[in-house]
């Protein structure tokens, strides 16, 4: 195990806006694809 | 003789429809199981770097993005090359549907690149010959989708895109060899067919774990497009 505790885990030994922001960003980005994608999904069923 | 025959039948959007629907939930299921246990070896099980600190745990998704960056690229033309020469509906619409995927973990790989570059090599950004191919990259996927949103004809459109697609793959390699061509502050390849992985084998499992994981993401987010665009072209 890495971490002692989850403050240690969050700070990410002092690149915690590096590491937390590459994820952050990747994720939410992930995200935001899946919900236009279904939004547009159920649009389009919704329409035949 | 009957394989051939299956193909052309699932060449048919109407055919594809439904197994596409099928398809994406077990890709989307695989991703978030494989993203779960990437994550977890990633952050629980890889030790600290010795030299970067817990810095270099972007790598996780900074590498896996890349690959699909320039793998979705390939795949794209392929299909739009298929498209050109058969003249079959599903290829250009598996091309447009692949194209934002591309985008998008094109400018993930961009930005964690960036946010890694920060700290290891003094700058988010510098014009290096791998940093500047990559965003070429995001320009083509870019200028890919913008081409075919101004064409209306969709069949017009497809082959105007794919042209694109298809000139565009010439900087794919530009990318992969970059590192090695050039003089470059991106270090080279850390993983290759040839060699021994030059990293701690719980770091290839989590980079492994989340290339699947991205992969079968690709998957599903290519399918669930390409059923929209068939409802709305059909």
């Amino acid at each position: 195990m890495n971490w002692g505790s989850w403050s240690e885990f969050f700070a990410m030994g002092g690149y915690a806006w590096y590491v937390w922001g590459s994820y952050g960003v990747t994720f939410a980005l992930l995200g935001l694809e899946v919900i236009l994608l279904l939004k547009r999904a159920q649009q389009r069923e919704a329409k035949t | 003789m009957s394989a051939t025959i299956k193909w052309f039948w699932f060449a048919s959007p109407q055919t594809f429809y439904p197994l596409a629907g099928t398809l994406a939930r077990w890709f989307a299921f695989a991703a978030a199981l494989l993203a779960a246990a990437g994550l977890y070896v990633g952050f629980f099980l890889a030790p600290t770097d010795a030299q970067q600190g817990e810095a270099y745990r972007i790598i996780f998704i900074h590498v896996p993005a890349a690959w699909m960056s320039m793998f979705i690229y390939v795949v794209m033309a392929f299909w739009a090359a298929l498209g050109l020469a058969f003249n079959t509906r599903l290829s250009g619409m598996m091309a447009s549907a692949l194209a934002p995927t591309g985008a998008i973990f094109t400018f993930i790989a961009l930005w964690t690149g960036a946010l890694w570059g920060r700290p290891t090599w003094g700058a988010y950004w510098v014009w290096d010959a791998r940093l500047t191919s990559e965003l070429i990259l995001l320009f083509l996927y870019l200028g890919f989708m913008a081409l075919q949103a101004a064409i209306d004809d969709p069949r017009r459109a497809d082959r105007a895109g794919a042209l694109l697609a298809i000139v565009g793959v010439v900087n794919i390699p530009i990318i992969y060899y970059s590192v090695q061509w050039w003089n470059t502050l991106h270090q080279g390849a850390s993983v290759s067919l040839t060699r021994a992985p030059s990293m701690a084998a719980t770091m290839l499992t989590g980079m492994v774990l989340m290339a699947l994981a991205f992969w079968s993401y690709s998957i599903a987010a290519a399918l669930v497009r390409v059923r929209c665009i068939i409802l709305e072209r059909e």
